[in-house]
């Protein structure tokens, strides 16, 4: 509709290519992108395999001696067994190990968090794309309400009134998540459901469940996979907030928000440390993420193709 | 216009009235709502007189009555902490809180749509792939970890400027506000830059992108084709076009920054509602708590219902196409 | 020949896309040239490169693509090497575009008077009330009522052929030597359509203006133009005085482009069409493009084909053209 007028059309039946792979080869013209991917994956085997990589356990309270807290990086340990890389903390836990499992426990918040609301969000936009009329108007309208608020304050009215603990912050998280996922997967089902092969396939007498989940959803998934990168991004970032804020997760099961948050009060004194690496693992991660998130939203954009 | 303007006032109230109705809801029918409106430290027959006056043991819907009108009056309840009606309170800090917000807001536009035009039109240059490596860095960093490193950075360790506080204030039109005063301006660039760094990141991609979607179009062609310098076609043609939607988006982020400057300031000490949000439910000082839901979601409805307005009025094809009908 | 002062002479322009997948020769070769008050129709299917070839006269092809050879020569300066200020000098004074579809090539969000008096300020340094005066006059020019009205609209407001022709008023703003057409009416509805043709040509008979009317629509050049070029897969295959032409087509592909305009063909009997598709630009075939599909094709068609003059004022790129005679 609004290509450009100048581009000469050439034919379709010169790409050779299968659409796969394609898009691989558009993706890894970014060696940013790429980058991006590739640091996701090692921070991705870092959280599943830390219990096996972290030099010591920071959550066993018998390995943990108090005269190593507050070590800068690189000292040794009083028993002599470790070698702190990036320092302890107030209690003499190994920053490392620290920072390993809480990319564990951040991942797997943003993670959950992020498919519940995905497979809630797209079942909700599904229907409202697809069945249109009422269903659609009523869904719309609270979507557009819920968007309208930022996730911070979703977020905090869903802690004040639930409380804290582990599934409420999920719980929170996907509240905040899944209307983006609802209006993308909408905005793609109304331009698909124009389209000649949906028309066939009722032709053909399939149900409407059928042609919903067989047929529309694959087309949609490009948008949705760039909403889904940026969206654990946000999820991941959200938490660290609530949790630096106090509101998050408890501090059992630490994430990098909360051991940021704890390293806070040290900063003044001169230990950096205590807060600075997880902050640097946490950025590492969200802007990994968003560097593919980034690239993946330039491939797939319609509007660039070139 | 105005039929325009009359709906979605309509639609406003709308809102506002199911959002008391959450609320109400997630503090009456949830959360134990006896626990929440009543301090940790009453018990027995005490007890028994605050639920009498709070009216808690009538039914719900009238309940619900009688916090509308209230809320209507602007009494949502007594602070614990304090002893005073909670929206007092939140009013006094907000001029602090309104304070931060607009600076930052001024930061965020007065540089991000300059650079983000800048990237747009040379994307391939090294500025251009700096302001965006730039914005993904300043979109991926958590605020309050920003907060922590520029703390860190210009307090602690070149000791340039103040770690926490507002400086001196001056009486404006009955309000206090710091920024008139160079003691005030210091205490406020860290926590408005942190603030701003966000919605800056956002406004520089936002722009960028929509320059870039723009030189592709047909009436920029058309432009060129009659003679027009680059100069006009960018700043006439393109601006006007991009400007649509990121004054909508602008709009919005106002909101979002008096929200996010809950974090802000924590980290700073900056004595504005945010703080004032932390420290009570901290305390458990919920009336306060549910008082600030209110006012913020009061405040973000009339914000996004003047920034329709707003888009209504710069788009002709929306504004004279309600003339039309 | 055409008769008097030359004002537009291509020569061998060659503008070719360097794109990731392959080198598209969107415009291989071609040569015609224009004199005033003529009209001349550039006439070819979608990707046969005739909206590529409008936009290199006028320098706004854009990278991908460039201009890789050949000369444009406007009243004898060769415009290829041009530095871009001069280019602009040009565009919009000398030479003018009009494009296909008005709804977009208007800025939706400015005034219609806005777009008109840039156009003129961008080349002569007038006061704003004589800006708008002529844009008023341009208006009445192209058969649009209370102009002061419509000035003050925006785009959206008007129909499609109302738009239409006040792109074309914008065209005839600073009384170009040269006015470039790409598909202006194809948008619009037949009986606009022939209203635009007429006060077109009008216009360019009384202003002595050159006019490439670009087009895919036989029926549209046959009432306009004078001279007509056909082209095929970025080449020119067949030119000549427009009577001529379609009276007596020598190339197979112009006989079978005349061929299959349905109001030529017989009730009763099945349309007749070219056989097989236009060759992608990326893949053409070896030597005559169109040797695929074309009736009259042998081994010889393995080669290039040159442009060659069998009488006066025709030319044609085929080793088989149709005789004259018969047609």
């Amino acid at each position: 509709m609004s290509q450009s007028t100048q581009e000469p059309s050439v034919g379709t039946a010169d790409r050779k290519d299968s659409p796969s792979r394609r898009f691989a080869a558009d993706f890894c013209e970014s060696r940013l992108a790429v980058g991006g991917l590739l640091v996701f994956l090692a921070i991705l085997l870092v959280a599943v395999f830390a219990p096996q990589i972290s030099p010591q356990d920071p959550y066993d309270l018998v390995a943990l001696d108090i005269l190593d807290s507050r070590e800068p990086p690189g000292t040794q340990s009083v028993s002599g067994h470790l070698t702190f890389w990036l320092g302890t903390d107030a209690q003499g836990r190994d920053m490392l190990s620290a920072i390993f499992y809480g990319l564990r426990t951040s991942l797997l918040v943003g993670a959950m968090s992020g498919f519940i609301a995905l497979c809630l969000g797209t079942c909700i936009g599904l229907m409202a794309g697809y069945f249109a009329g009422r269903v659609d108007t009523v869904i719309m309208r609270i979507v557009d309400l819920q968007l309208s608020f930022p996730s911070i304050l979703v977020a905090l009215m869903v802690l004040a009134v639930l409380g804290q603990g582990v599934d409420k912050i999920i719980l929170a998280l996907v509240i905040v998540q899944w209307a983006y996922y609802a209006r993308t997967v909408r905005a793609s089902v109304l331009a698909e459901r124009q389209l000649e092969y949906v028309e066939a396939a009722q032709c053909m007498g399939l149900s409407r469940w059928r042609i919903a989940f067989r047929h529309l959803l694959p087309n949609c998934l490009p948008p949705l996979i760039v909403v889904g990168t940026v969206q654990v991004a946000h999820a991941i970032a959200v938490e660290a907030t609530l949790s630096f804020l106090g509101l998050g997760l408890p501090p059992t099961e630490p994430s990098l928000g909360l051991l940021i948050a704890n390293g806070f009060d040290y900063i003044m004194s001169g230990r950096y440390w205590i807060s600075i690496f997880p902050g640097i693992a946490l950025l590492i991660t969200i802007a990994s993420i968003n560097l593919v998130g980034d690239q993946l939203r330039d491939v797939l954009n319609p509007r660039l193709q070139r | 216009m105005s039929v325009f303007i009359i709906r979605r006032l309509m639609q406003s109230v709308v809102v506002i009235f199911i959002m008391t109705l959450i609320v109400f809801f997630g503090v009456m029918v949830i959360g134990n709502p006896v626990d929440i409106l009543i301090g940790q430290d009453c018990d027995g027959p005490c007890r028994e007189k605050v639920i009498r006056s709070l009216g808690l043991h009538l039914p719900l819907h009238e309940q619900y009555l009688v916090f509308l009108k209230n809320a209507l009056k602007g009494e949502l309840g007594n602070s614990f902490k304090a002893g005073i009606p909670a929206t007092h309170l939140i009013l006094q800090r907000m001029p602090a809180t309104l304070e931060l917000a607009f600076c930052s807001f001024l930061i965020a536009v007065g540089l991000g749509i300059p650079l983000g035009i800048w990237a747009g039109l040379r994307p391939e240059s090294l500025s251009g792939k700096v302001i965006m490596g730039g914005s993904i860095l300043g979109f991926s960093l958590p605020s309050f970890w920003v907060g922590v490193m520029l703390m860190l950075l210009f307090a602690v360790e070149l000791n340039w400027l103040p770690a926490t506080g507002r400086g001196e204030t001056v009486p404006v039109l009955g309000v206090e506000v710091s920024f008139l005063t160079l003691d005030g301006l210091r205490h406020l660039i860290l926590p408005a830059v942190n603030l701003a760094l966000f919605k800056l990141s956002l406004m520089v991609r936002l722009t960028r992108a929509s320059v870039r979607e723009n030189l592709l179009m047909d009436y920029i062609k058309f432009a060129r084709a009659k003679g027009l310098s680059m100069n006009r076609i960018i700043f006439v043609h393109v601006l006007k076009n991009i400007l649509i939607p990121i004054i909508t988006v602008l709009g919005l982020e106002l909101g979002n920054l008096i929200a996010f400057s809950v974090v802000t300031e924590t980290i700073f000490a900056w004595p504005g509602m945010g703080k004032l949000l932390i420290d009570s439910i901290d305390v458990l000082d919920r009336p306060v708590v549910v008082a600030y839901l209110m006012i913020t979601i009061f405040m973000f409805i009339m914000i996004n219902l003047v920034v329709d307005i707003l888009y209504s009025l710069l788009d002709p094809r929306v504004r004279l196409g309600d003339i039309k009908q | 020949m055409t008769r008097g002062p030359v004002t537009l002479r291509v020569d061998g322009l060659r503008t070719h896309f360097l794109t990731k997948v392959g080198v598209v020769k969107a415009v291989d070769d071609v040569s015609f040239q224009v004199g005033r008050g003529e009209v001349l129709g550039l006439v070819g299917e979608s990707g046969s490169g005739k909206s590529v070839t409008g936009f290199s006269v006028l320098g706004l092809v854009d990278p991908p693509g460039r201009i890789v050879g050949g000369r444009i020569l406007f009243w004898g300066h060769d415009l290829v090497a041009l530095p871009e200020a001069e280019w602009r000098d040009l565009r919009g004074s000398k030479i003018a575009m009009i494009f296909q579809d008005p709804m977009m090539t208007l800025n939706p969000v400015l005034r219609i008077d806005t777009q008109m008096i840039e156009a003129v300020l961008a080349h002569d340094k007038v006061g704003r009330e004589t800006a708008r005066q002529r844009a008023r006059d341009a208006l009445g020019q192209v058969g649009i009522s209370s102009p002061d009205e419509r000035l003050r609209a925006y785009p959206h407001q008007f129909s499609g052929g109302m738009r239409q022709r006040v792109a074309i008023a914008i065209a005839l703003l600073n009384r170009p030597d040269l006015i470039i057409a790409d598909e202006p009416t194809t948008a619009l509805d037949v009986t606009i359509q022939a209203q635009i043709l007429y006060e077109v040509q009008k216009l360019c008979r009384e202003t002595g203006t050159a006019l490439i009317w670009i087009t895919h629509d036989l029926s549209v050049v046959a009432g306009l133009a004078d001279r007509i070029c056909v082209m095929y897969a970025g080449r020119i295959v067949e030119e000549g005085g427009i009577d001529a032409v379609l009276d007596t087509p020598l190339h197979p592909y112009t006989k079978g482009l005349i061929g299959s305009v349905p109001s030529r063909n017989r009730r009763g009997v099945p349309l007749s069409q070219i056989p097989g598709m236009t060759p992608s630009l990326l893949n053409l075939p070896e030597g005559c493009a169109f040797r695929e599909r074309c009736p009259r094709a042998d081994e010889a068609c393995h080669a290039m084909p040159e442009m060659t003059v069998p009488s006066v004022d025709r030319q044609v790129r085929c080793f088989h053209p149709h005789d004259e005679a018969i047609g």
